[in-house]
């Protein structure tokens, strides 16, 4: 044996992006010891699933999720990641390569991978700020900074990556227009019919759709303003996203010396006219042919790590690509040659109803063309098929109804698959390795199996298959996703995504919402808007402008209809403590508007009913005058803090409680909330202001303040449960704002304190509460500062507005 | 078949204010002899005009939450068809339309003279 190892080869990877670093693992599985690894990336990180940039730029996923290699994965297999160095020269004398910054690294074999670029049409304004690509994450950032609500988007190209894009902006609220220069979408995907049918559901989706329409140029001064056809229409934008195709990046390779034509030039070993050098992914072109999609990457993988490694003789046959539109309820598939051509015949089914299209090609009893809209579930099934040649002569008559009726047997599409099938086309996820990750983990619910294998973590137009598959494969253990209760009918969506998204999508306006959300209705119905009024309002204090036509009648009038169209006027009493100025004021405006009932609440305040609309704003003035505000009494809102009268005067009262109390309200007035929401201070643990069955109560005892949340004393009643002892005031306001601002933050719109405390439990709001002090500062703070937006009494604000509550006209 | 046609040979159309003094998704009423009447303005800038009172329990329409071509009763949720005045089933009943159009801008209803 010799002494001395010998010399491990140099292996140079340009470009660190899905093509080259699966080479690499491929490489690496074959001889994982022969080579020292150098990578050069361009981009200032690791690895990452750049199919998977639209569900990042919709929202639906983060960056973290996609990156598929990390700095790690580079680390322990000993390679050496150079992240955000571009490689300038390549010398092949010397076989060096260099990079932009200077760094420079021997070679023994150098393997190219630089991908492409956009095609950035060459009319005037293309280089304005504002006008980008849609390639990286970079470009993905830059169209997400750019990203306002109400941001009008337009994307050039209507093929796969334009509309994915279109999608991704759409889902974050900005109005998108898609400009296509050919007749129909995707026109190298679909055929005229189902393209169509994919026109009528983006416009359907507020996303206007485009044709035959030429760029003619971006106009703008210092930033991009609107794009101009060539027929002269102007389509105003605040971003210009190019996605008109790509090119293969071969500035390197051209300048090394190598044969380039449209790519760089290989042979069927990936080989390019240098033998120390080869090359993968879109910079290549194989026998006339370039490439953009996945798949044939991943063959290219394959076959070149055969190569470099000397593990195999074998050669690059590009096999048909296969594609699905990566848009969220848009179902798509779409293989071979699906136009057709004088000696194919077509299969073709149609249920226009249903939003259905399937057209299969066949040239002598064999499938080699699908186009597969609206329900694409047996696209696996159909694209094996077409791999295979598989005569298809005794099928015909059922091949379009998919696997369970052709051939006559019986079977799901997804049974009927080998394990070979891949069913997850964006992880590369085959039947035989999601079966085998079910059987060798227990996995029982869709959450195992994506974490586990990657299927269906991506675009998700394989859930249903995988679902089946769990279904079969776990049986009686299987647990079905648990269904989210919509908001509304106007959406699929629960209260907790709706929020969530409004949040992470900076979505500010209730069109925004609905636009990005893809609202079933054009604007939403009477359960939908108020909660999304209030969802809005409570994510962005001061900058959301409330849509008054989205509240109840109650909160829009700021009083509380009744049966017979009046209203009922309840002002506010701080602590339930009034003066003989505010009596005589009220004794006024009963006398003076002929009030017909004056009515002492279960709040501890005076309620004026019966006073008509038109009253109000006059009735507002005088109450104002008097030095009174409103009381909310109408709203989803902080309601009134209700006292006893404590320490002050009461012989058992051992703390301030009517203090305490109008300290409470007047910090907490104004607040919009879930639901009504009511407080009550006791003094003494006779607890007098019944604060046991309020929302929260606070009850003073020798020591300090114990702190209750959660009463109800309505249909259902419901005590409080104790949520901790505090023993300043100080405490007392800072606990019950967190408190109140949690509330605001998560519970439901419409949802009582009760019910979200027993449906999160008391022990998780203690968590958030009571033990974690930094938590419950920010709350604190969170709610202060919204309230430095909501407390504006808005009875002084419409007291001189008497025309908006005035009849439009009288006729006589 | 529904015979709702408000006013007939004797009634004329009355200007009774212009599209932008009613909110849009929102409600306007205007008095008449024959009772308060809702002008509606949709989000796409439709106008409607019904009688104010929900068939269930007369409520204000005017005073509900404005979606798509309907209205919420604010009383009991009832949803009513701003084109036809009808509940939503399950609920049954109309409330009377009026016809209303709209001339540059100006708001028109055909009330009893």
């Amino acid at each position: 044996m010799n002494m001395i190892a010998p010399r491990r080869r140099r292996l140079v990877l340009v470009g660190n992006g899905m093509a080259g670093v699966r080479t690499l693992e491929e490489i690496l599985s074959r001889a994982p010891e022969a080579f020292d690894i150098t990578v050069f990336g361009a981009e200032p990180h690791g690895n990452y699933n750049r199919i998977l940039l639209s569900p990042v730029l919709a929202g639906e996923k983060r960056f973290a999720d996609i990156v598929t290699h990390d700095s790690a994965w580079y680390a322990a297999r000993g390679i050496e990641l150079i992240a955000g160095e571009e490689v300038v020269a390549i010398d092949r004398d010397a076989r060096r390569a260099s990079g932009a910054r200077g760094t420079v690294r021997p070679y023994d074999v150098l393997l190219l991978a630089t991908g492409s670029n956009p095609v950035i049409l060459p009319v005037p304004g293309a280089g304005l700020p504002g006008v980008v690509g849609f390639r990286d994450i970079a470009d993905v950032e830059t169209m997400l900074a750019a990203c306002a609500s109400d941001m009008r988007a337009v994307v050039i190209g209507g093929g796969l990556l334009g509309l994915e894009a279109a999608h991704g902006l759409a889902r974050r609220g900005a109005r998108v227009s898609v400009l296509h220069l050919m007749r129909s979408l995707m026109e190298r995907q679909l055929d005229p019919a189902s393209a169509e049918m994919l026109r009528a559901e983006l416009i359907a989706r507020g996303i206007a759709v485009l044709t035959e329409a030429n760029t003619e140029a971006i106009l703008g001064e210092d930033r991009v303003r609107a794009v101009r056809l060539a027929d002269g229409r102007e389509i105003a934008a605040d971003l210009v996203v190019m996605a008109a195709g790509i090119r293969p990046s071969i500035v390197l390779a051209r300048a090394a010396g190598l044969a380039c034509r449209r790519g760089v030039l290989v042979d069927d070993r990936l080989c390019t006219s240098d033998p120390a050098i080869y090359a993968v992914g879109e910079c290549v072109e194989h026998q006339g042919q370039v490439f953009g999609l996945v798949a044939p990457l991943f063959e290219m993988a394959k076959i070149c790590a055969d190569a470099i490694t000397g593990a195999a003789e074998t050669a690059f046959r590009p096999s048909v690509p296969a594609t699905r539109l990566k848009v969220t309820g848009i179902d798509l598939f779409s293989a071979g040659d699906f136009l057709g051509s004088a000696d194919t015949e077509e299969i073709v089914f149609r249920d226009p109803a249903r939003g259905v299209h399937k057209r299969l090609v066949l040239r002598e009893d064999r499938l080699v063309g699908i186009v597969l809209y609206g329900d694409a579930a047996d696209g696996a099934w159909y694209f094996d098929h077409l791999c295979s040649g598989t005569d298809l002569a005794g099928q015909r008559d059922g091949l379009v109804f998919g696997p369970a009726f052709a051939g006559g047997e019986a079977q799901s599409g997804v049974e009927a698959l080998p394990d070979s099938a891949e069913i997850c086309g964006c992880n590369g996820v085959s039947k035989g390795r999601i079966l085998g990750a079910i059987a060798e983990h227990g996995l029982t619910t869709l959450d195992e199996v994506r974490v586990r294998t990657k299927a269906s973590a991506s675009c998700g137009s394989c859930t249903a298959q995988v679902e089946a598959l769990l279904r079969k494969a776990a049986g009686a253990a299987y647990s079905a996703t648990p269904a989210v209760k919509p908001l509304c009918k106007c959406t699929r969506l629960g209260h907790d995504a709706v929020r969530a998204a409004i949040r992470e999508r900076r979505l500010k306006s209730i069109p925004a919402v609905m636009r990005a959300l893809e609202w079933r209705t054009p604007d939403g119905c009477a359960a939908c808007r108020p909660a999304l009024n209030y969802y809005l309002l409570c994510a962005w204090p001061g900058d959301y402008a409330d849509d008054a036509q989205s509240r109840f009648v109650n909160e829009r009038m700021h009083a509380n209809i009744q049966k017979d169209g009046t209203y009922s006027v309840v002002p506010r009493m701080w602590g339930g403590v009034t003066s003989a100025t505010e009596l005589r004021a009220i004794a006024d405006v009963v006398e003076k508007y002929q009030i017909p009932t004056v009515k002492i609440t279960g709040g501890q305040r005076i309620d004026m009913l019966g006073v008509t609309r038109e009253q109000l704003p006059r009735v507002w003035r005088d109450l104002n005058a008097a030095g009174m505000v409103s009381g909310h009494a109408y709203g989803k809102a902080l309601r009134t803090v209700k006292t006893c009268v404590g320490s002050e005067w009461c012989r058992f009262g051992t703390q301030d409680s009517t203090s305490m109390g109008i300290a409470i309200e007047k910090m907490a007035w104004g607040s919009w909330m879930p639901h009504k929401t009511k407080l009550a201070v006791s003094g003494c643990p006779r607890n007098c202001a019944e604060a046991t069955i309020k929302d929260l109560g606070v009850v003073a005892t020798e020591s300090g303040w114990d702190l209750h949340v959660g009463g109800n004393g309505g249909v259902k009643v419901r005590a409080t449960d104790r949520l901790c002892q505090v023993h300043t005031p100080a405490e007392v306001l800072e606990y019950c704002a967190a408190f109140l601002q949690l509330y605001r933050e998560e519970a439901w719109y419409l949802e009582r304190t009760a019910p979200w405390i027993e449906r999160v439990g008391i022990d998780y709001v203690r968590r958030r509460i009571a033990e974690d002090g930094e938590g419950r500062r920010a709350l604190h703070a969170r709610f202060l500062e919204s309230q430095c937006y909501a407390q504006k009494d808005p009875w002084a604000e419409r007291a001189a507005d008497d025309v908006a509550f005035a009849d439009l006209a009288t006729v006589a | 078949m529904s015979t709702l046609h408000a006013g007939l040979g004797s009634s004329q159309w009355r200007d009774v204010g212009a599209i932008d003094d009613i909110p849009r998704q929102g409600a306007r009423t205007v008095a008449t002899a024959s009772g308060a009447i809702a002008v509606f303005r949709t989000a796409d800038d439709a106008i409607f005009a019904l009688h104010d009172a929900c068939p269930h329990k007369g409520g204000k329409l005017s005073q509900g939450i404005v979606h798509g071509h309907a209205v919420t009763c604010p009383l009991h949720g009832w949803v009513i068809g701003l084109a036809d005045g009808c509940a939503e089933a399950p609920d049954e009943g109309c409330a009377r339309r009026v016809p209303v159009r709209l001339a540059a801008g100006r708001v028109l209803l055909q009330v009893d003279a």
